[in-house]
């Protein structure tokens, strides 16, 4: 994925500013909303100017509250918090230069679209020509142009999601803020929008934070993850990284790891786990997770590669579905069950009890702490 | 054979109809529509020698209301009017601003104090309004601390007392109707979608924006439910003005009362109270206006 962004300036008439490599830079943010609601617990982050950063997590780690202390809606127990450089800690939400957009969208029923789009223009006190020329230049940029006269209750869902961000865009803040912006919409809406979103970050090369739960639309989107959990930041990387080399258990199991053993005994020979053991020198972990795509499943019979050959783990079919362009089974091996996939190449499926042989590419082994 | 059983079948339902509408129907006409066309017929009839309205139709109660009496012109009638006008809306305003904040509170208050926050705003109108009246005579009487404390502060001259007086019955007033301006509002502040206040602040509105755009609009039809069950309420109201006023500023509602009992003119009572009923409708509709030009456009309609 290039990291090359085109020029802030579009025909939306945004200036070209230069900005700081980091545009927003968060030093141990504690929050908490009573003894037992600890929403933030030393949160330490640097977030690259120009990109694509989410926030992934389950509900309740903290990544909205984190959201929020951003925009300046609440404020944290303690920590700093600097945006282009500028420590903005205890600036008041309406005087700094970010914007959201809110989950349930929070547009204003009493206003129409354009209204609501140029409310931020009108806070900041534009004059009215001003004001609906940019709004119409930022509803032509996303495309809802033709809404600008219609009231809020007259719009579908979709419509909703990009008039709220129109209605935070058009203020051309530093940083935008999006809280789960696709959660309330139709799978095939949210991959349209997701695409939508990611094409106009490109465009306007502003600093998106993204926050949501889905670990698909936190890989397709960002440039940078973040994984979350009660209240710490549990590893920060490219999605790529997340996902083949996770830091610790938690961020395997959130990103769809289902295959993550503890180990039980661990040399420069090999390891052991629950469904048997593993030759090669890894390194030291607690943890050992074998990712479906880098094992390759064989009849228990037919004969192992040749050379050094990788690991084989000798497994019985007990469930397989299905998925179209892959077969997913789960097999019995040792003292445990492991899923294993194989792209459908017209080969047919093994049948539940069969005998079949895993084969493991020993690069595709990863052990984790924690 | 089909088109006869939808024929019956449509029989059946209009019958079904009529039986589940007939007791409102019913109900309305009987103790709205009768009396009402039989107080609008009083209010053009002659008042007779003896009290009662007679025959022919004229237009001679309302000449009276507008103030032609034996005397010529006098401005007595609409003093009344106007003042009644006043109560209402100083009091409709005094009860929103208290109600206001006070909804707010219980609305964000822990969800196990709420129904016991509500029943303390609710309870005291299971009393009895006379009674409750009578306790504020008590209270701002002559020589009470209230009385002394408001002359030691140069509101009243001593010994007056702040009962009876405009200020008191205006007082009875914001306090009667309370409750019907929270319950309403409290309503609505309790579905408030909070989101908006920061999306609000977020977009860089200061508090005053915040609530104007992020509050106000959302409480609109619990203000406007409220305004009614307030406003036209304290209007027409008798028994207040009556006690804590202590007869020296006649309200309408007491205005139209002295007609049908002592003053024994029931076409001038009568009139009266259809202009009463006017000026509510009026106001109904500059509420409603009012409702669109602040923003509420669903929901806020009556």
């Amino acid at each position: 994925m290039s990291q090359s962004r085109s020029p802030a300036a579009t025909e939306a008439g945004r200036d070209n500013a230069p900005r700081a490599d980091t545009a927003i830079s968060l030093r141990g943010l504690h929050q908490a909303f009573g003894p037992d609601a600890v929403a933030l617990d030393g949160v330490d982050l640097d977030i690259p100017a120009g990109s694509f950063f989410t926030l992934l997590g389950p509900s309740g780690c903290g990544k909205t509250s984190l959201l929020r202390v951003i925009a300046g809606l609440d404020s944290p127990d303690a920590g700093t918090l600097s945006i282009g450089g500028r420590d903005v800690t205890r600036t008041a939400a309406h005087k700094r230069n970010v914007n959201t957009v809110f989950q349930s969208y929070a547009l204003f029923g009493h206003l129409d679209v354009a209204a609501n789009i140029g409310f931020g223009l009108r806070m900041q006190g534009h004059d009215r020509a001003t004001i609906k020329k940019r709004v119409a230049e930022t509803a032509a940029f996303i495309q809802i142009d033709n809404l600008l006269g219609r009231r809020i209750d007259q719009l579908s869902g979709g419509q909703r999601q990009r008039v709220a961000l129109a209605r935070a865009l058009v203020n051309e803040p530093d940083v935008l803020l999006l809280d789960e912006p696709l959660s309330a919409l139709d799978a095939g809406l949210r991959a349209t929008l997701q695409l939508e979103l990611l094409r106009i970050q490109r465009r306007l090369g502003m600093t998106f934070v993204f926050v949501t739960h889905d670990q698909d639309e936190a890989m397709v989107m960002s440039d940078t993850v973040a994984v979350l959990n009660q209240g710490r930041i549990e590893q920060v990387g490219a999605p790529a990284a997340l996902y083949e080399r996770p830091a610790n258990p938690f961020v395997a199991r959130f990103m769809g790891h289902s295959n993550l053993f503890a180990i039980r005994a661990q040399d420069a020979e090999g390891l052991t786990a629950d469904f048997g053991r593993l030759a090669g020198d890894f390194r030291p972990g607690s943890h050992v997770l074998l990712r479906p795509e880098v094992m390759h499943i064989r009849p228990a019979d037919a004969p192992a590669a040749g050379g050094q050959g990788p690991n084989v783990i000798r497994a019985q079919v007990r469930e397989r579905l299905y998925r179209g362009s892959r077969m997913e089974y789960t097999v019995a091996a040792g003292e445990t069950t492991l899923v294993a996939v194989d792209d459908n190449r017209g080969q047919g499926m093994y049948d539940i009890g069969a005998e079949v042989a895993l084969a493991v590419e020993q690069s595709g082994v990863v052990t984790l702490d924690g | 054979m089909a088109k006869a059983r939808a024929r019956t079948g449509g029989w059946s339902a209009i019958w079904h109809l009529l039986g589940l509408v007939a007791p409102g129907v019913i109900w309305i006409v009987v103790f709205l529509v009768a009396p009402a066309a039989y107080l609008m017929t009083i209010a053009f009839m002659t008042n007779g020698s003896y009290g009662l309205p007679e025959m022919p139709l004229t237009l001679a109660a309302f000449k009276q209301l507008a103030g032609y009496g034996f005397l010529g012109w006098s401005p007595a009638n609409l003093y009344v009017v106007g003042r009644t006008l006043a109560q209402t809306v100083l009091a409709t305003a005094a009860v929103i601003l208290i109600a206001y904040p006070v909804a707010f509170y219980i609305s964000r208050a822990p969800a196990r104090l709420r129904p016991l926050m509500l029943l303390l705003v609710v309870v005291p109108s299971w009393t009895n309004q006379v009674i409750r009246a009578i306790g504020w005579m008590n209270i701002l009487a002559p020589g009470t601390p209230m009385a002394d404390l408001a002359a030691a502060l140069g509101f009243i001259s001593p010994h007056l007392g702040l009962y009876p007086s405009q200020f008191a019955v205006a007082l009875g007033l914001v306090y009667n109707f309370l409750p019907f301006m929270v319950l309403p509002l409290y309503a609505v502040f309790e579905r408030l979608d909070t989101a908006q206040i920061d999306a609000a602040r977020d977009l860089g509105a200061g508090t005053w924006d915040a609530f104007r755009h992020g509050v106000l609009p959302q409480t609109l039809p619990g203000l406007a439910a409220g305004t009614v069950l307030v406003a036209i309420p304290a209007f027409g109201m008798y028994v207040i003005p009556e006690l804590l006023g202590g007869g020296k500023n006649l309200m309408l509602g007491s205005l139209v009362a002295r007609q049908f009992a002592a003053a024994s003119n029931w076409p001038f009572g009568a009139a009266a109270a259809l202009i009463m009923i006017v000026a509510t409708l009026v106001g109904l509709m500059v509420l409603r206006r009012l409702g669109r030009r602040l923003g509420g456009d669903s929901g806020v309609m009556l």
